[in-house]
């Protein structure tokens, strides 16, 4: 660091370092006033010297998970964007602020938007559409119909009903051990700490061992839920019944497929349902459209599987298993699943209909890898649900039992 | 007020490129930023990236050349205080407490005694806090996705303030606050509250270059061409769609195997007869093995017969 940057008045960066904060908040990065402290410290700390350790000093103190990146790069770029950064900085002026119009590479909207516009009130209100609406802005695919999904449609009576048992709907998972313990007096195992503490309360005279057992607790919840134009009717069901599970417990993550996978676990956690269900709405862009089941497994056994099926996940898979793609590269992708977790569900809501079968070869292929395969089209199926989820029931494919299954 | 043998921390991002150079750890100006304002600013580091790409080996690099102490804790599901910060001695405090009985002590004074220092066994955690000869020693937290939440939930006060309360003595606190590294391999997310108080870094696979120089840094026993042709190869593979592609780790250890086998070009048989040390998943070898395996081999040769040497 110069001796002029060291002795110019730092309040202008300072101000600046405030700004480029601000904005990155606006873009949904989790920025408290502590970080903006942490950026000012570390900017003196490392001084600047150049562009790139400008950068990367910001980057470790604002971004702290992988997919932050690309939005603190873009937002980077824009806000300091002058090319006599460097010389400005030092007599800490005021860097320019431009609307982003003129730049070649299309901009981030979020960020565009979060740096033109500083006026808090304008900031994306949480969008409640009247009617359907083409979204004219996400037209670069003609494969996926892409909609806005329309909640208003849920409002006749029956719906706000199913709504309001879907929230009160519990899953009681069977708990799985922790090696985390807790005391017990019929536990078979001696907790020495207790016991001394206890002893000594007595003086030491009488040492009498105290117990504790393992703890047990609901393993984590992963959700796959098709939300292709076969399901429509019954989606929408579904992400309530998801909403509840999610404000429930912890541990649930939720995945929407179509033709594409969507992660909305964060949106889901929204207290608000109809809030929610807005942002997940917004979320999803192949909302309606085809299923490519086999693809979207891939796309989760890849990106999510090693992230989120950790300690003994429960897999419940939603979907009719109607396969746009006819079931290709879905056997491998199932089977994968189904290794990595602890028990693979899948609710099919086909299976309401007396003497199904499972014909199409989507089906087929899903089939000889779930541990437990239910019915789920009303709320009554839900509550049975429960029942067998409730059980401990081993899994299908048990090494203890493949022999006499096989056989 | 470090004594002699230990070196103080750098003074710049120049300074943290340097000592990671001379631990012979490749790193980049990105990554030596982040390691020296964590030392800096005294705040833990963290890192987070697949696995095998050297997030381990900086803590040891950093503990190797600043001449500090490395306490390493090891994360696992379960892991609770008794493991990872303190335990009391029950047997010597019960042989206390019969000879506390034998020599009439009042019940104040025992309690004083058996939860003494003495009865203290220390646990890298509070190893950490503890002053060393040395200098403030390292602490690796490693693999902290591993941990459950509650005790992710306890780290919080030790990597915010250094300290650490034993309800029998008190709370102890870090004269000097160690240099602390976290990592994870995301087998979960960590919580925000967590990485709020750390430095982020996300240990990406290194690219070509930096790769090639890794590889001759620590397996010089290989030929240049070799060398130039297995970081091509698993360039590649890196890019295919793989379950799990192979991180640095995988490649020092295939050119390892490959200079133990006395090759000094790759070959596609060679290369089927090696693949399981490169990939761990029956799918993504069987996918590779073979045909693969050759195409991508051909289009590495081309790839080099083209560039300059």
């Amino acid at each position: 660091m110069t001796g002029e940057a060291d002795t110019a008045p730092e309040g202008t960066l300072t101000a600046n370092l405030m700004h480029f904060a601000r904005a990155l908040r606006a873009v949904g990065l989790p920025i408290g006033p502590g970080r903006v402290i942490d950026a000012v410290h570390a900017v003196r700390a490392a001084g600047i010297t150049n562009r790139s350790d400008f950068y990367w000093t910001l980057h470790a103190i604002f971004v702290n998970r992988r997919d932050q990146r690309e939005l603190f790069d873009e937002a980077f770029r824009l806000f300091w964007r002058d090319p006599q950064l460097l010389e400005r900085m030092m007599q800490m002026l005021l860097p320019t602020l431009q609307v982003p119009g003129e730049e070649k590479k299309p901009v981030n909207r979020r960020i565009a938007e979060a740096l033109a516009g500083g006026d808090p009130a304008r900031q994306r209100p949480p969008e409640i559409k009247e009617e359907e609406t083409l979204d004219a802005t996400l037209t670069w695919s003609d494969r996926e119909v892409l909609r806005n999904m329309d909640f208003e449609q849920m409002s006749s009576d029956d719906m706000a009903q199913a709504k309001k048992m879907m929230a009160n709907l519990r899953l009681p998972f069977a708990h799985v051990p922790t090696r985390r313990f807790r005391p017990d007096p019929a536990g078979h195992r001696a907790d020495l700490r207790a016991t001394l503490r206890a002893s000594l309360r007595n003086g030491g005279d009488v040492i009498a061992l105290k117990f504790r057992t393992r703890r047990h607790r609901p393993p984590p919840i992963v959700v796959l839920c098709d939300i292709s134009g076969s399901m429509e009717r019954y989606s929408r069901m579904f992400l309530h019944f998801l909403h509840a599970l999610t404000n429930d417990r912890d541990r649930v993550f939720t995945f929407l497929f179509g033709t594409r996978l969507t992660n909305v676990t964060r949106y889901l956690r929204q207290r608000d349902v109809d809030e929610a269900l807005a942002k997940v709405a917004g979320a999803v862009e192949d909302w309606s459209g085809g299923t490519r089941i086999g693809h979207s497994l891939a796309e989760f056994n890849r990106l999510w599987s090693r992230r989120v099926l950790g300690q003994n996940a429960v897999v419940l898979l939603i979907t009719d298993g109607l396969d746009r793609d006819a079931g290709a590269g879905l056997g491998r992708e199932i089977e994968r699943l189904h290794k990595s977790c602890h028990r693979l569900v899948w609710l099919n809501p086909l299976l309401r209909y007396e003497g199904f079968e499972p014909r199409s070869l989507g089906m087929k292929a899903i089939l000889p890898h779930v541990d437990e395969f239910r019915a789920a089209h009303n709320i009554d199926s839900l509550s049975d649900l429960a029942a067998v989820l409730a059980s401990t029931a081993p899994r299908r494919q048990s090494p203890y039992i493949w022999k006499g299954r096989a056989a | 007020m470090n004594p002699p043998r230990s070196r103080p921390v750098p003074a710049s991002v120049d300074g943290a490129l340097a000592l990671l150079g001379t631990g012979r750890y490749v790193a980049d100006r990105s990554l030596a930023t982040a390691v020296f304002l964590a030392m800096r600013l005294n705040r833990p580091l963290f890192l987070e990236g697949e696995a095998g790409v050297g997030k381990t080996e900086i803590a040891k690099v950093l503990a190797e050349t600043l001449g500090r102490r490395l306490i390493r804790l090891q994360c696992y599901e379960g892991l609770d205080t008794a493991a990872a910060v303190y335990e009391w001695n029950y047997p010597r405090q019960m042989i206390e407490i019969r000879l506390a009985e034998a020599g009439q002590e009042t019940r104040q004074a025992v309690e004083d005694q058996i939860f003494s220092e003495r009865f203290l066994i220390r646990r890298p955690l509070l190893q950490a806090l503890t002053p060393d000869a040395a200098g403030p020693p390292v602490l690796l937290i490693d693999e902290l996705d591993r941990a459950d939440e509650p005790f992710e939930a306890y780290l919080l006060e030790v990597l915010s303030d250094y300290q650490v309360t034993i309800p029998e003595l008190g709370t102890i606190k870090a004269p000097s606050p160690p240099i602390v590294v976290v990592t994870s391999n995301r087998t979960r997310e960590i919580h925000d509250a967590l990485k709020r108080r750390c430095f982020y870094y996300w240990v990406d696979y290194p690219n070509a270059e930096r790769e090639l120089e890794i590889v001759r840094l620590k397996a010089p026993g290989a030929a240049e061409d070799l060398t130039r042709q297995v970081v091509g190869f698993i360039q590649k593979l890196r890019k295919e769609e793989l379950f799990k592609v192979p991180g640095v780790a995988e490649t020092l250890d295939w050119t390892r195997a490959l200079v133990e086998l006395d090759r000094v070009t790759l070959d596609p048989a060679t290369i089927n007869d090696t693949l399981g040390t490169l990939l761990k998943y029956q799918d993504d070898i069987a996918k590779i093995r073979g045909p693969e395996a050759a195409r991508i081999l051909r289009e590495v040769e081309t790839e080099l017969a083209a560039a300059p040497k």
